[in-house]
């Protein structure tokens, strides 16, 4: 198999034209493999008309749907990479993003293109802007290209022959100084680990693959790329409908979901409220979950309702796609409490874990997980410094990504998560760093010191931010919980806020987190 | 604003909002726009209104602007006493 991702909607395994590709449970709409080519290469003349090519960034914050997947294809076959951001965060957000990679067009729909471009203007980034008007009758994709080309019609262009480290996409996660950072993945980084995934779930075209991560997170890869390249059908869950298990549960039965990918989280909801012994879900033969760790008293829940399909947790940061994972087995003795692994490396990376001072640690030993191999990324975006910090050198010359997760290796070689080197926290499945939170509150005028803290508690991560007021106003919660909901996408919004006469101090004078955190634990 | 309403702030107050003044949850603070309910949030005000309020809440009523304000949510519990 090449290299090139758009190779997955090229595949001899899905020539016939006729079948379903995408289908989108939120609005009933589906698309053949036939018209997903057609709708994507329209979406590639109009991109070069714009003069699009090799190399170039393309964004997109659009709902996701049969239109966002037709995008990311569209885009690719112009040369360029897609950046999609999170249409529900606040627009300043997806703005900074695509100032900060230079996008040479956007694509939007057409609720948001107005704050979008009034963003970017004040940013003075100015792309042109396709948006998307929703629709009754076809896709508004594709009726904003047939309006643009009734006016000036782009001529057929040749699909770019993408290799292996052309940029596919950049997706950007939370940043600790407050910006998020891009992370920049190439057409090989993104399809090794397609073909892996592959190997070991062996889909088929009678799969149907859920699509419930958002675009702008990684675990989207396996979502749109697997399905697509056996033949399958890639099955969307809005974002509305992907956070609501009530309604969810039963449309996994009734779609016949085959294959299942998701955080911890929804699943723990799924198992909670879903009412899943009332439902058929035969059908079902993986459920994948990946993005934080699934606490067992959950995953047990989950199991005992549906002890069919095979469960596998998928390790792995934005930077290496997946690079370990580890199969549930089929029975979780009653009296296990601690997670399970995160398992053994896939084949398509290595994996080794180092000390403080760059030297290997023996099996058995807590060291930091470093990757290395196709699916790892070159680095950030535009952040030179933060890419060399990023990256651990071998003795060989050779590098590796420095993950920031502490693991062990047990004795079967599998290796077991430990925790964080640094302030970056997983809620929901989310990357959080905490610093971007604390860079968020220090815009408000009353704030004059923030701390923010993370807790656990029977596996719901609880973020708190201790304040210190610049005089005696006191915001109220409401007021800093609406602050950040302006700021910041609302998984990281402090759930609690405290406010202290001042932080508690190390002797070096920085800000004693450990101490807050040990308040909480006594309060 | 009736006993329902009442109950439905209190709940609010201690789960979501430690800490805050009471008086600045009115009826029609948003709650799904400002962060203050997100999606799990919103299911734990479900299952409390079920088991307070002995009712069963339907998975459409929880579309739109039906927990945006303790004014909506009340509204939807009153009409099913």
């Amino acid at each position: 198999m090449g290299a090139s991702l758009l190779e997955c909607l090229s595949n001899p395994a899905n020539r016939e034209d006729d079948r379903t590709a995408v289908e989108d449970l939120a609005t009933g709409r589906r698309v053949t493999y036939g018209e997903l080519r057609a709708l994507s290469d329209r979406l590639r003349d109009r991109l070069a008309h714009l003069g699009v090519g090799r190399g170039d960034r393309i964004g997109f914050c659009l709902e996701k749907s049969v239109d966002s997947i037709a995008s990311i294809f569209g885009i690719m076959k112009c040369g360029a990479a897609y950046v999609p951001t999170d249409a529900t965060a606040p627009m300043s957000r997806s703005a900074t993003i695509f100032e900060d990679c230079r996008v040479s067009a956007l694509i939007v729909d057409s609720a948001r293109s107005e704050k979008l471009a009034a963003e970017l203007a004040k940013l003075g980034h100015e792309p042109p802007l396709l948006a998307l008007e929703p629709t009754d009758e076809g896709l508004p994709l594709e009726q904003c290209l047939a309006a643009l080309d009734a006016d000036d019609p782009a001529p057929a262009a040749e699909t770019v022959d993408c290799v292996a480290d052309d940029l596919a996409y950049i997706l950007y996660t939370s940043g600790s100084t407050g910006k998020p950072k891009g992370v920049i993945l190439t057409h090989e980084n993104g399809k090794s680990y397609v073909d892996w995934c592959t190997e070991v779930f062996e889909p088929t075209p009678e799969d149907r693959f859920s699509s419930h991560a958002p675009l702008h997170f990684d675990l989207s890869i396996l979502d749109v790329y697997v399905p697509l390249q056996s033949g399958g059908t890639l099955v969307l869950i809005s974002e509305a409908l992907g956070k609501d298990p009530i309604r969810l549960a039963p449309l996994i039965a009734e779609h016949r979901l085959t294959c299942w990918y998701s955080t911890p989280s929804i699943l723990g909801l799924l198992a909670q409220y879903g009412k899943l012994d009332q439902l058929d879900l035969s059908a079902l033969r993986i459920i994948n979950f990946a993005g934080e760790v699934f606490p067992v008293k959950h995953l047990r829940a989950l199991h005992e309702l549906l002890p069919e399909p095979r469960y596998f947790n998928l390790y792995g940061p934005t930077e290496t796609n997946v690079c370990t994972f580890f199969e549930i087995p089929s029975e979780i003795p009653p009296d296990r409490t601690e997670p399970f692994p995160i398992g053994e490396v896939c084949s398509h990376c290595e994996c080794i874990v180092i000390d403080e001072n760059g030297e290997r640690v023996a099996p058995g030993d807590e060291g930091e997980l470093c990757v290395a191999g196709a699916p790892v990324t070159q680095g950030y975006w535009n952040l030179p410094e933060r890419t060399a910090a990023a990256f651990y050198r071998d003795p060989d010359g050779r590098s590796w990504y420095r993950t920031g997760d502490l693991v062990i290796e047990d004795e079967t070689g599998d290796y077991i998560f430990q925790g964080r080197r640094d302030r970056m926290i997983k809620k929901r499945g989310y990357r959080i760093e905490l610093g971007e939170i604390e860079a968020c509150l220090y815009q408000q005028p009353d704030i004059e010191e923030a701390a923010v803290v993370a807790t656990t508690d029977e596996g719901n991560v609880q973020v708190t931010a201790f304040l210190t007021l610049v005089g005696d106003q006191k915001p109220g919660i409401i007021a800093l919980k609406s602050f950040c909901s302006e700021r910041i996408p609302a998984y990281m919004i402090p759930d609690r806020f405290v406010i202290r006469d001042r932080l508690p101090r190390t002797s070096t004078d920085k800000v004693d987190y450990q101490s807050l955190v040990t308040s909480l634990a006594s309060a | 604003m009736g006993e329902v309403g009442a109950a439905i702030k209190a709940y609010i107050l201690e789960e979501f909002l430690p800490g805050e003044d009471a008086s600045e949850l009115t009826d029609t603070t948003p709650l799904k726009s400002t962060g203050i309910l997100d999606s799990i949030a919103t299911l734990s005000v479900v299952s409390f209104l079920e088991e307070r309020f002995k009712i069963q809440i339907e998975p459409h009523e929880l579309d739109g602007d039906t927990f945006e304000s303790v004014a909506n949510i009340e509204q939807l519990v009153s009409s099913k006493l």
